[in-house]
């Protein structure tokens, strides 16, 4: 019973799952989208409001509010008012629509959170590129990572979800490869949400848009880019927090392994 | 006695790690090695924009239905000096704009001369730092017809811009490099929305350099100095936002 990592049974096969450039590029990445989405949050304490189309500023009707009003925090989507004391708008002494503790830096600086901001997202965009090179001459996107059309049948994603939903892990064989919700997030955040990113990143700079005028006509202008960068940003913490929870839930210790020298732990079949 | 429930206890801890944490991370953001190594990451996009793109593009210009039904005035509103508060009660009849620095031909000329000259209007997006943006509507003289009056020597590699406001007794002013100057759509302002330029938004004369974000969007221009080196302006930043609170020189992104 003192076993910490007891879906792991011992006995089973260490295989090499994770290649070298795989490794390298989810810690590269872990690292500099942590820093983007701490400074960014920092970015936005600056003008806690969000709008779609070409302008928004004060006056105009925003979509998004985060705010504090008579020593009361709110946050404000549409018409919907949610209080949010302590967590956003005021936390502690601190009144940023973001608290100090999930900031870079933690007090307001948003020359700083910009240097920080900007300075990685070259570690962002970078590697991440190598990574899109590396993976498809390797073709370890299309043989790992790219869903067949089997696994996309509705009914295997379903399966899927239940499996998900039971915290019923594949074992011996199965566990070799992604399941089809791995596959499609991980394909959701490294050909979507990612690159979604930095190209309404770009669509904020005023020089880029004066280069590139199709970033405007891509987003629908500067203000719905802004949104959008932010919405990606929130699924991308979505996705880290679900991600953490099924390192955690399919056993840290192995999974972490992986991640780090490459070498996975099969789970062992269940005896039937 | 106070009792201390598991629950206190776990909060304790958690706000004493997080705090920790917090020192920890702000040591790192100010130490100076740290911005130093950030700093290379700006000149780098610096660099990387020029490379990929035209130097010449044009900024989008929008249509009178884009405009912003209303285009919010920040940053100072009325410079407290009393010579600008003479000129704006004599709507700046006595007022020169002054070129000099490194100029073959020194200039002061009137808001009616610099109105005189041929004028450029266009309506574009304000961009702040912050992140809000407005479409406003400007008519003004290009930078490059008041170079071609002055004549830069050829050691002449910025344009700084002197302003009337002030932050705290310490002066406006902002730079851009000859690339911003000789864009044709960088203008000294004095329109805006179809009327005379209002004091709130930078009366007499108002840089717009569109590649650029607000904070380099000077108003109240009093004097356009040509330098070869920016370490001699200011505290050697480039302008004032640089100097204060280290805001990026080069702000196209």
């Amino acid at each position: 019973m003192s076993d910490p990592d007891r879906s792991v049974p011992e006995g089973s096969d260490l295989i090499y799952l994770q290649r070298r450039p795989v490794r390298l590029w989810h810690w590269l990445n872990a690292f500099s989208v942590i820093v983007m989405l701490m400074s960014g949050l920092m970015i936005f304490n600056a003008h806690p409001m969000l709008y779609w189309g070409q302008y928004g500023a004060n006056q105009d009707p925003p979509w998004l509010v985060i705010g504090a009003n008579e020593g009361a925090g709110f946050l404000k989507i549409g018409g919907v008012t949610i209080p949010t004391t302590g967590v956003l708008g005021i936390s502690g002494d601190n009144e940023l629509a973001f608290p100090a503790l999930v900031t870079i830096p933690s007090s307001y600086d948003l020359a700083a959170a910009r240097q920080w901001h900007f300075a990685f997202a070259w570690l962002l965009v970078v590697p991440g590129l190598l990574f899109w090179i590396w993976g498809l001459a390797s073709r370890h996107v299309q043989r790992d990572l790219a869903p067949t059309g089997q696994e996309l049948r509705p009914r295997h994603i379903w399966q899927d979800v239940k499996n998900h939903a039971r915290l019923r892990f594949p074992r011996g064989e199965a566990a070799r490869r992604y399941n089809i919700l791995q596959k499609l997030s991980y394909v959701g955040v490294i050909f979507g949400l990612l690159p979604t990113m930095v190209l309404t990143g770009l669509t904020m700079s005023p020089g880029m848009n004066a280069a590139w005028p199709w970033l405007l006509d891509l987003f629908g202008g500067r203000q719905s880019a802004r949104s959008v960068h932010f919405i990606c940003a929130s699924l991308l913490v979505a996705f880290i927090i679900v991600h953490l929870m099924m390192v955690v839930l399919a056993g840290p210790v192995n999974e972490l392994r992986s991640m780090i020298t490459g070498w996975y732990r099969l789970p062992r079949e269940k005896a039937r | 006695m106070t009792i201390l429930t598991r629950r206190k206890l776990i909060g304790s801890i958690g706000v004493g790690a997080g705090s920790l944490l917090l020192a920890g991370c702000d040591r790192i953001v100010a130490s100076p090695t740290v911005r130093q190594v950030l700093g290379a990451g700006e000149g780098l996009t610096r660099r990387a924009q020029r490379l990929v793109t035209d130097r010449h593009a044009l900024a989008r210009e929008f249509s009178p239905s884009d405009m912003s039904p209303s285009f919010r005035v920040n940053g100072n509103s009325m410079p407290t000096s009393e010579a600008y508060q003479a000129h704006a009660v004599q709507r700046f009849v006595d007022w020169r704009l002054v070129v000099d620095g490194l100029v073959r031909r020194p200039l002061a000329l009137s808001l009616a001369q610099i109105r005189a000259m041929p004028t450029r209007t266009q309506i574009t997006r304000h961009d702040c730092v912050e992140g809000w943006s407005a479409i406003g509507k400007w008519s003004g003289l290009p930078l490059k017809l008041l170079m071609d009056g002055a004549g830069p020597l050829p050691a002449a590699r910025y344009a700084v811009f002197h302003c009337a406001d002030d932050f705290d007794g310490e002066p406006y002013y902002e730079s851009i490099d000859l690339i911003d100057v000789y864009h044709p759509q960088t203008i000294l302002a004095w329109g805006m929305n179809d009327e005379l330029l209002s004091v709130g938004h930078g009366a007499p004369l108002r840089l717009r350099v569109e590649r650029q974000l607000g904070y380099k969007q000077a108003k109240y221009v009093m004097r356009v100095e040509l330098v070869d080196d920016l370490a001699k302006v200011g505290s050697g930043k480039g302008g004032y936002w640089e100097d204060s609170a280290d805001y990026q020189w080069y702000a196209g992104i």
